[in-house]
């Protein structure tokens, strides 16, 4: 007979590191098929090239021993997805293949691996594509376009080292205006029209270039907040913190800004919020941490989108937030136990508890006399400090 | 749910809720029969070592004393058995160095009547003759710490103490000693508590019970009736049974006095600055049991349980009982036992061999086998990904994440100084939640240990 012995815990509890990532995957799937169904067959090209080049890049790190973990973990599969679902649908094959063995490479790989990265990864592949090829990168094509599950949008299929051919020519063969596929945040920035709330949501009315969609990505995001896979803390405070910048500009000159609920709902902020900036390894672990990285992320973005040439804020709002998480968590780190300014002070906690003062006896006999008295402890001074003989 | 606990108002913030697996709770206790030989080790408590009174030789009665204290942070031994001192020297022990032990050969057909006491009556006594009585008892706290209890129930000078706090929580999955103690032997918990109040001078006590045993609170209130209408009883509100929210680790004593009161006990006091003393369920009862007698503590009540224990149960274990007469007697097939754990799965220790004996601290004997691990095998270490589930968890408020990554560099110092390293009281629910499968509490006991030689080295 062999008796093991183990340090306690003897027991452990459910979580695992596959399972919390398989069940974002899972939750990305709906969210991936209605992609799908809005920009057909080339979004789904697209999703399978670069998740299959970022599988691909992980696996070959792992052999050359570069990183820890393996592909086993889904880790990067969530990278691939997230990083698909950031890029136009249209976005040329071979350019999502580059994205997704950067986003690998450079954004983890080269950190550690798993859990070492410093920045998102599926951001860090979509900055170096966003650098390496703007004209791509800025080319969306209408939604719901007919025949999108018959043939691919031309500029996919773009041979290796290739610059993609303009749209327009295809487009207008469609009958379709060539502007009709800009994103909302780029018609907002250099035309001036305000996309309307039931286009941003659901994208079924018309053919704009809007991303996934928003409601999905928000209903998707609370299955995994229910199930406690992510923390709720970062997306509330991304969008509470965008919304309040974006009303109180809205509020100062109505003309020039946008109203605050085009701000929260277009662009890539909904899916940034609730799936890239909440990326466990990049964003801080302590609670107060969360709010003030998720807070700075918001507020960031509605800056970059209003101030700066770019239509768009979210990447490089939550590429500054990760860079910052570290500092974050430093100065954020939370109170022990018995060490905050209750303890030191005495007072008792909210009301449902025993009286400290022995006078009253009862729990039902304290809530019938003095129902909202907070007591004080009747506790000699610095008697803990006294030697126990 | 957090937020929803926190407007309720309950209980202490974050902490974890492992499976209970209480297979023992409605099982009556039984009584083991006496080994042949039991191995009593000196060190049994926090404190100094006793010294034995006893030579190699002597006829010893169940219930004598065997070894005394001198010194204040140490209580005396009692022989367990009637029979004859055969050995006194190195036994293996839990840990697995072996130590100082009395090994008594057992009678034959040696009765459990414990022979050796003087039954007193305490009626005039003052709080320092029952403290005295305490210590010659051997009492020392049975929920697992085993601190000594003359030394728990001391009130410092300045000190005053107004309530004495009944930990009846058992937090720990699988343990139920204490729970059946408070149903079959509430009559004696209230005697118990009435003599820890008169030592410590506290007006009011109040039992605290997870609420998934409201069978403890039943019994404890109906004796606290029965001994109400005794002549010269318990005066009607001094004692209550209160149920406190079923959580992990509930049975800290901050946790318990957080959950009682909504108070936090400040870092590096001890509940009595709140004027406040804690103490075990299953102390105070076997202190309700011994004190009138005037005898010694010669047994405890053991939870012996676990997936691998065919007649699980619990069982009144003579002090020293090596650990292999225990299982054979609650039906444990030795051979596919692959760890045997003393105390709960949460905070208990293996056991480093079958010959072990059962000592005051040892609230239960926990059987796993091959299988019941089996899930714990294949588990690979990730690194830390920092999903934050341990600073959830963590009662103390800590951040196991960062403590982790400076354990692995091995920054023990700055854990210490900045990161409330002496906080920690190594619970478990860092290394319990950890989806990476890290070693959380593992690490902080190698960098508490390290600390403290460093804190010795350095005076």
């Amino acid at each position: 007979m062999t008796i093991e012995i183990r340090s306690a815990p003897h027991i452990k509890g459910p979580k695992s590191v596959e399972q919390i990532m398989r069940h974002v995957v899972w939750s990305l799937l709906p969210v991936c098929a209605f992609y799908v169904f809005q920009y057909g067959l080339s979004a789904l090209a697209s999703m399978v090239v670069v998740t299959l080049s970022c599988l691909a890049t992980e696996r070959w790190m792992v052999r050359t021993g570069t990183q820890a973990g393996d592909i086993s973990d889904w880790s990067a599969v969530i990278t691939g997805l997230l990083l698909a679902l950031s890029l136009p649908p249209g976005f040329p094959l071979w350019m999502g293949a580059v994205a997704g063995c950067v986003a690998i490479a450079l954004g983890k790989a080269l950190f550690g691996g798993i859990g070492f990265n410093v920045f998102n990864p599926a951001l860090v592949g979509r900055a170096f594509v966003q650098a390496a090829f703007p004209q791509a990168i800025a080319t969306y094509t209408p939604s719901f376009l007919p025949g999108r599950f018959h043939e691919m949008i031309p500029t996919s299929m773009t041979p290796p080292l290739m610059r993609p051919e303009s749209v327009v020519a295809w487009l207008e063969a469609k009958q379709l205006d060539a502007l009709a596929g800009a994103t909302p945040l780029a018609k907002w920035k250099f035309e001036g029209i305000l996309a309307n709330a039931d286009e941003l949501l659901t994208s079924l009315s018309g053919h704009m270039a809007v991303g996934p969609s928003p409601v999905l990505i928000l209903a998707c995001g609370a299955y995994l907040a229910f199930r406690r896979f992510m923390d709720w803390r970062i997306p509330a405070a991304i969008l509470g913190s965008a919304g309040l910048t974006a009303w109180l500009l809205f509020a100062l000159s109505p003309e020039r800004f946008p109203n605050p609920f085009f701000m929260l709902f277009s662009g890539g902020l909904i899916l940034g919020a609730v799936y890239m900036a909440t990326d466990m390894a990049t964003s801080p672990v302590t609670p107060k941490g969360m709010w003030v990285y998720g807070a700075l992320i918001g507020l960031l973005t509605v800056i970059i989108r209003y101030y700066s040439g770019l239509p768009e804020g979210v990447m490089y709002a939550i590429l500054l937030g990760n860079a910052l998480s570290p500092l974050i968590e430093k100065i954020t780190q939370p109170t022990p136990f018995g060490k905050s300014a209750l303890a030191r002070l005495g007072h008792a906690k909210r009301g449902a508890s025993y009286p400290l003062h022995p006078g009253y006896i009862s729990r039902e006999e304290a809530h019938a006399v003095t129902p909202k008295k907070r007591f004080l402890p009747n506790k000699p001074k610095k008697a803990q400090k006294e030697p126990r003989e | 749910m957090k937020l929803l606990s926190y407007f309720r108002g309950e209980a202490f913030q974050r902490g974890v809720h492992p499976p209970s697996c209480k297979l023992t709770a409605a099982t009556k206790i039984r009584r083991l029969p006496f080994p042949a030989k039991v191995v009593v080790p000196l060190a049994q408590h926090i404190g100094k070592l006793p010294h034995p009174i006893v030579k190699v030789g002597q006829e010893v009665v169940r219930g004598e004393p065997i070894a005394r204290s001198d010194d204040w942070l140490s209580v005396p031994h009692h022989a367990p058995v009637t029979g004859v001192v055969e050995f006194i020297g190195l036994r293996p022990s839990a840990r697995g160095p072996w130590i100082e032990s009395i090994v008594i050969r057992a009678h034959p057909g040696a009765t459990q009547e414990d022979l050796w006491g003087q039954p007193r009556d305490f009626s005039g006594a003052s709080g320092g003759d029952i403290l005295q009585a305490i210590w010659d008892t051997g009492m020392v706290g049975l929920g697992g710490a085993a601190f000594p209890t003359h030394a728990k129930l001391t009130v410092p000078k300045q000190a005053k103490v107004h309530t004495l706090v009944v930990n009846g929580c058992e937090c720990e999955p699988y343990l139920t000693c204490d729970h059946r103690v408070m149903v079959e032997q509430a009559d004696d918990l209230v005697v118990g508590i009435r003599y820890a109040m008169r030592a410590t001078g506290a007006v009011r006590a109040i039992v605290g019970i997870e609420d998934n045993k409201p069978d403890a609170r039943a019994a404890i209130r109906a004796a606290i009736e029965r001994a109400g209408k005794a002549p010269g009883g318990v005066p009607e509100g001094e004692i209550h049974a209160e149920l406190v929210p079923t959580k992990y680790p509930q049975g800290s004593e901050k946790m318990l006095v957080m959950a009682l009161f909504g108070v936090e006990i400040p870092a590096g006091g001890l509940p009595v600055s709140l004027g406040m003393v804690v103490n075990n369920v299953g102390t105070l009862a076997a202190l309700g049991r011994l004190l009138p007698a005037g005898r010694g503590l010669t047994e405890r009540v053991v939870t012996v349980t676990g997936p691998g224990v065919a007649r699980p149960g619990d069982y009144i274990v003579p002090l020293g009982t090596p650990i292999r007469h225990v299982l054979e007697h609650a039906g444990a097939p030795g051979i596919d036992a692959r760890q045997i754990i003393l105390g709960g799965p949460m905070m208990g220790q293996s056991a480093a061999s079958l010959d072990v004996p059962v000592t005051k601290g040892v609230s239960g004997v926990l059987v796993m086998r091959g299988e019941d691990l089996a899930s714990r095998e294949g588990l690979r270490t990730y690194p830390c990904i920092k999903c934050a589930e341990c600073v959830e968890s963590c009662p103390m408020g800590l951040n196991p994440s960062q403590l982790g990554m400076l354990a692995a560099k091995r920054e023990y110092d700055l854990m210490g100084a900045h990161y409330h390293l002496g906080e920690c009281f190594e619970c478990g629910c860092c290394s319990y939640v950890c989806p990476s499968n890290i070693p959380l509490v593992q690490q902080f006991r190698v960098a508490k240990q390290i600390l403290r030689e460093k804190a010795i080295a350095a005076k």
